[in-house]
């Protein structure tokens, strides 16, 4: 049982990487900062890195809330 | 691609024969030198010497050599300097017990020479959604991949032949993944990783005669996170390393902190009467993947091994479907 549990909680990661790739596409794809000149680039990375460490705090949280969810009964076993 | 049969060809048989013949000598002077540590897992006062780390990069440097004598590319030499550099830093860990933070911050300096041979691409590729373009934010995913890579193939390392068993079929499935996609230069390069993990598991297996210690693990690791990014598969890669990451994210959200697990006191697992694995009672012990396996029941080492391969060949097959996906756009 606890082995089925390992590969659902693998395959949620999966599914998480997909779903996580498809929105750092959709957010982060688009972001163009004009009008600072030769900073343009600078800010536009800096501000796609803020929201890429955003995104990932969120993709870590959702994980170990699904972590705590599947493996709860083992856990406390 | 014709071309590249005799390239491959070569450089798959020395990166074999060249781990397969150096470790009987490499065990037989690690024994008279005493570098051996006690096999936790076994009856008894088991001795097993360490590192093979040093036999593993003779076969990376010298298969990769080959490959660069052949196509002369950049990728190649990136790859054999990080590699390199990541197994001086789990040398250097092997002889002296170094901080948590060592491995990291020396895996980050490992990274280096990918971005100062230029032998990257800045598009992120991921399946269904395509390419992101983020030329400086990629700088910080080159040095985080072999961080993570590197440490979490040496986090895997937890019973006789795993790290090296899952390598193999971690390392394989990357090396058809660059096939599928048609990168066929780095696949050939690919390929001589899978060959040392296969040719060191025939030492590694239960019982094993030798560990790859810090040196031989992140040699794999960092060799395995410099081929994804120099192949552009870095989502590729990490899906088919998903049951390493898991045991990494199992570690990090239990204790909370950059640590060498050498440094904590209580094992997550303990050995039974039978001497097979047992989760431990202990509730400050860490959770890990074996830990998890063995929750409701006692498993011998053997048993956990078998477990975690199913668990890789998943995640390989996870990242085939990954692969095809790449080809599609939604």
């Amino acid at each position: 049982m606890i082995h089925g549990q390992l590969f659902g909680f693998m395959f949620l990661m999966w599914i998480l990487i997909i779903v996580g790739g498809g929105i750092a596409v959709t957010i982060l794809g688009p972001i163009s900062i004009s009008g600072f000149g030769e900073f343009d680039s600078f800010l536009s990375s800096a501000s796609k890195g803020l929201i890429a460490i955003i995104l990932s705090g969120i993709w870590v949280l959702v994980l170990n809330k699904m972590k705590n969810l599947i493996f709860r009964k083992t856990f406390s076993h | 691609m014709t071309e590249l049969i005799l390239p491959a060809v070569i450089s798959c048989i020395i990166a074999f024969f060249s781990v397969y013949i150096m470790m009987p000598p490499l065990i037989k002077y690690l024994g008279k030198k005493n570098l051996a540590v006690r096999d936790i897992h076994k009856k008894g006062e088991v001795m097993v010497v360490r590192p093979g780390g040093p036999a593993l990069i003779v076969g990376v440097i010298a298969s990769e050599l080959v490959l660069y004598w052949f196509l002369q590319l950049n990728e190649i030499l990136a790859i054999i300097i990080t590699t390199y550099i990541a197994f001086l830093i789990g040398y250097i860990d092997d002889r002296k017990v170094m901080g948590g933070w060592f491995k990291p911050i020396g895996l980050a300096v490992a990274a280096l020479p990918i971005i100062f041979l230029g032998a990257y691409d800045s598009n992120l590729a991921f399946p269904l959604f395509g390419e992101v373009q983020i030329p400086i934010l990629y700088f910080a995913i080159i040095i985080f991949m072999i961080v993570i890579t590197g440490n979490t193939v040496n986090s895997i390392d937890v019973a006789n032949g795993i790290a090296s068993g899952f390598m193999v079929i971690a390392s394989f499935t990357l090396s058809c993944a660059l096939f599928i996609l048609e990168n066929y230069e780095v696949a050939i390069v690919s390929l001589p990783l899978g060959f040392i993990s296969l040719a060191f598991y025939k030492y590694h297996k239960i019982p094993s005669k030798i560990f790859p210690g810090d040196s031989g693990a992140l040699t794999l690791g960092a060799m395995y996170g410099a081929i994804a990014i120099v192949g552009e598969v870095e989502v590729i890669a990490a899906v088919a390393l998903l049951p390493a990451v898991l045991n990494s994210f199992l570690f990090l959200a239990t204790v909370k902190k950059i640590v060498d697990h050498r440094e904590l006191n209580e094992k997550p697992v303990e050995l039974a009467k039978d001497f097979k694995l047992r989760a431990t009672k202990n509730k400050q012990a860490r959770i890990s993947l074996v830990r998890l396996i063995v929750a409701k029941t006692a498993l011998s080492e053997k048993e956990v091994a078998i477990v975690i391969f199913k668990l890789a060949l998943f995640s390989a097959i996870l990242a085939i479907i990954t692969t095809f996906m790449m080809e599609f756009k939604i």
